[in-house]
């Protein structure tokens, strides 16, 4: 981060544990950034917590919540905002990816799949907004995914939970875009996960740390959608153009 | 968001050692936090921790089992800035410490010629770099780790506390139990620099007056012609250097560029690209003595700006061998090894020849101990390579040397054994539930 006059000082992470939020983080916590940190384990979040203050953070607050509770949400944005201040960056990160398979056989699966990816972050979105419009400034970054921009019969119930999210954020943006809040929807493609980065992969597979780049580099330019890493912009452009006739006999 | 990892593989991943010999199967499970570990397992079912794969032949490997992949362990716990002392997760690689150290100042205390191994990996087998002589082993730089066992007994071990657990995990070949974290002591630097010397000499007498010369310099090591022989044999250069006094910027290192895309053609490799690179290499340098200011990374780490620089040597992969012989004043034995390394034209540009010290390390079944060190790699051409390895192991074995199980594929147990005689103490620390394709080699078992 070569800019760190203009990067945000004080950071809410929601699903603070997941990969791609941890290396966002580093990268961050060398410009003495302030955090605020929520996941469901107290003890990944203790880890996270050291290693940010290793790496320079100024300070770690760390909240134990799960995020499917809304009703619990206003009293998380209170304790950040106490613990913070104004907060210049949130960053939704939380979200699973669900089996499809139980997903179709059984509505309730595919309920909890649409719960912790969509409607909690709607509420925490809603939340957030509000507070960034009545600030006046603020990003508000949510961690989407490509399989939101079409859906395929190998994912269709995660990639419609991400699709609902894409479109609620557009508008969101659409509404608070006078007020100079930032609203960007990040679309990462295919993420290793630290275990799995030494193995053979495909050539479409990213680390955490260069989608965390691409979040980063988001973020300092305002941008409104980023596809990380940037190729999958492409890739979902002809996945889109594919017209239905033909996309629905396609084994995707 | 990860979408997933296996979208269209149903077999198990594969986990591969550096040297792509041998390949064996076993599961790959993640460990991405502390607790993650123990885990629930059968009895029969074999574990192993590793890192980043990069020892060279089995003794990162299972033959079946499940490996305990402990990359994801990496994150930083504590760092004191007065005194260097880093706590770390395990699965910290040493290219992210220095990402970390440098620019506050610090560096590794040992480290071997590439970076991208992990702390865990460095401590089970105890690794060494070019200050062996004057720091030890990297062991020597670990005041305390913790260490967990398959039944869930956790033991923090230091000299004072759990000793014998101290001293048995490091170069415990990763056997002994999972190592969450661990401490290690860095060194002050104020540049990334090094002042560097490069000495040409004409055969093994020539290069250890240089290393005896050099005994005080922080850093030495040697490449040497292992492919020409007659009045060549045993030509080299001998490097040595130190960290620079004058303090100067200490930015990070910059990413990698450069990588082998694709498997090369093993034939590529062959006895004559491999001698007119070395003939090349040696009279690159005009002259006999060449100075220079270098940075640390070419310095320490030549091929690390070539990700998957193994692939030259295609998809039968390559056999690494290092021994260490005893003795200083008697080169009959490093002698001999050169001559039939020579002699089969078999080898490679990437000979590399120390002096190492006599400071002891921490480790029971540590590898290094003093005398002089030979590393180099071969292709794998199945039998002839064998044939030579087999016959090197034998003359180590003849002239009271050791091998380095880091680096090893093929050693027999009978002459493990012969190496490490502490072997039978040091499996009373092995862990039940742990094994190792390199453990179940030189132990005979089953």
């Amino acid at each position: 981060m070569n800019n760190s006059e203009s990067f945000p000082q004080s950071t809410l992470v929601l699903g603070a544990t997941s990969a791609i939020a941890m290396a966002v983080m580093r990268r961050m916590a060398p410009q003495r950034t302030r955090f605020f940190l929520v996941a469901r384990s107290h003890a990944k979040l203790e880890a996270v917590r050291q290693d940010l203050l290793t790496r320079g953070a100024a300070s770690v607050e760390i909240l134990v919540a799960d995020l499917d509770d809304t009703a619990f949400h206003p009293t998380i944005l209170d304790k950040a905002t106490r613990a913070l201040g104004n907060i210049q960056l949130a960053l939704i990160a939380h979200g699973v990816l669900g089996d499809q398979q139980q997903a179709q056989d059984d509505y309730s699966a595919a309920e909890a799949i649409l719960r912790t990816n969509f409607l909690s972050a709607v509420s925490l979105i809603t939340i957030l907004a509000n507070s960034f419009e009545a600030q006046r400034a603020g990003t508000l970054a949510v961690i989407s995914s490509v399989a939101g921009d079409r859906g395929r019969k190998s994912n269709y119930v995660y990639g419609a939970s991400k699709g609902a999210l894409n479109i609620f954020l557009d508008g969101v943006r659409n509404r608070i875009d006078r007020s100079g809040v930032q609203v960007l929807t990040i679309r990462p493609g295919f993420v290793a996960t630290p275990m799995t980065a030494h193995l053979p992969q495909g050539r479409l597979f990213a680390t955490p740390d260069v989608v965390a780049n691409g979040i980063v580099r988001a973020i300092q330019k305002r941008s409104d959608n980023v596809y990380v890493p940037g190729f999958w912009a492409f890739i979902m452009f002809v996945i889109r153009s594919i017209p239905e006739a033909i996309f629905k006999k396609m084994n995707l | 968001m990860k979408l997933h990892t296996s979208a269209n593989n149903h077999a198990p991943p594969q986990f591969q050692s550096w040297g792509g010999y041998p390949r064996l199967n076993a599961d790959l499970v993640a460990l991405n936090w502390a607790g993650d570990f123990p885990l629930r397992h059968s009895p029969e079912n074999s574990m192993l921790p590793v890192g980043m794969g990069r020892s060279y032949g089995d003794s990162c490997l299972l033959d079946g089992g499940t490996l305990l992949g402990a990359r994801g362990l990496d994150r930083l716990i504590h760092f004191n800035p007065e005194t260097g002392l880093l706590r770390c997760e395990a699965g910290v690689s040493l290219a992210e410490i220095l990402d970390f150290a440098v620019p506050r100042g610090w560096f590794l205390p040992v480290t071997p010629g590439t970076k991208f191994v992990t702390v865990g990996g460095a401590i089970a087998n105890d690794i060494h770099g070019k200050n062996h002589h004057v720091a030890g082993t990297f062991g020597c730089h670990v005041p305390r780790f913790e260490l967990v066992r398959s039944d869930a007994t956790r033991m923090v071990c230091s000299p004072s506390e759990n000793p014998e657990w101290f001293h048995a995990t490091i170069g415990g070949l990763g056997l002994t139990g999972l190592i969450p974290w661990a401490e290690v002591q860095l060194r002050p630097i104020v540049s990334r620099k090094m002042d560097y010397r490069a000495t040409k000499f004409r055969d093994l007498k020539e290069f250890l007056d240089l290393s005896q010369a050099s005994s005080g310099v922080e850093y030495t090591v040697a490449w040497i012609d292992c492919v020409s022989s007659g009045r060549n044999f045993t030509r080299g250069i001998f490097m040595q250097g130190h960290h620079a006094s004058q303090p100067e910027s200490l930015t990070p290192s910059p990413e990698p560029r450069l990588s082998v895309p694709v498997m090369m053609p093993a034939a590529l490799l062959n006895h004559y690209t491999v001698a007119a690179f070395n003939s090349l290499y040696y009279h690159r340098q005009l002259t006999r003595e060449k100075t220079a200011s270098l940075d640390f990374e070419p310095f320490f780490y030549p091929l690390d700006s070539i990700l998957h620089w193994n692939r030259i040597y295609g998809r039968d992969g390559l056999l690494q061998f290092q021994c260490v012989l005893p003795t200083m004043e008697d080169t009959r034995g490093i002698t001999r090894i050169l001559r039939a390394i020579t002699d089969s034209g078999l080898a490679s540009f990437l000979a590399v020849i120390k002096v190492f010290g006599n400071l002891p390390s921490p480790g029971m079944m540590s590898f290094p101990r003093p005398g002089i060190t030979l590393a180099l790699d071969f292709p794998v051409r199945r039998e002839v390579t064998f044939a030579l390895l087999d016959k090197l192991a034998a003359t180590t074995l003849d002239y009271g040397g050791s091998m380095y199980p880091a680096k090893d594929a093929r050693m027999t147990a009978a002459q493990f054994q012969a190496f490490y005689p502490q072997w039978q103490q040091f499996s009373n620390y092995i862990d039940p539930a742990f094994n190792s394709a390199f453990w179940q080699r030189v132990t005979n078992h089953e």
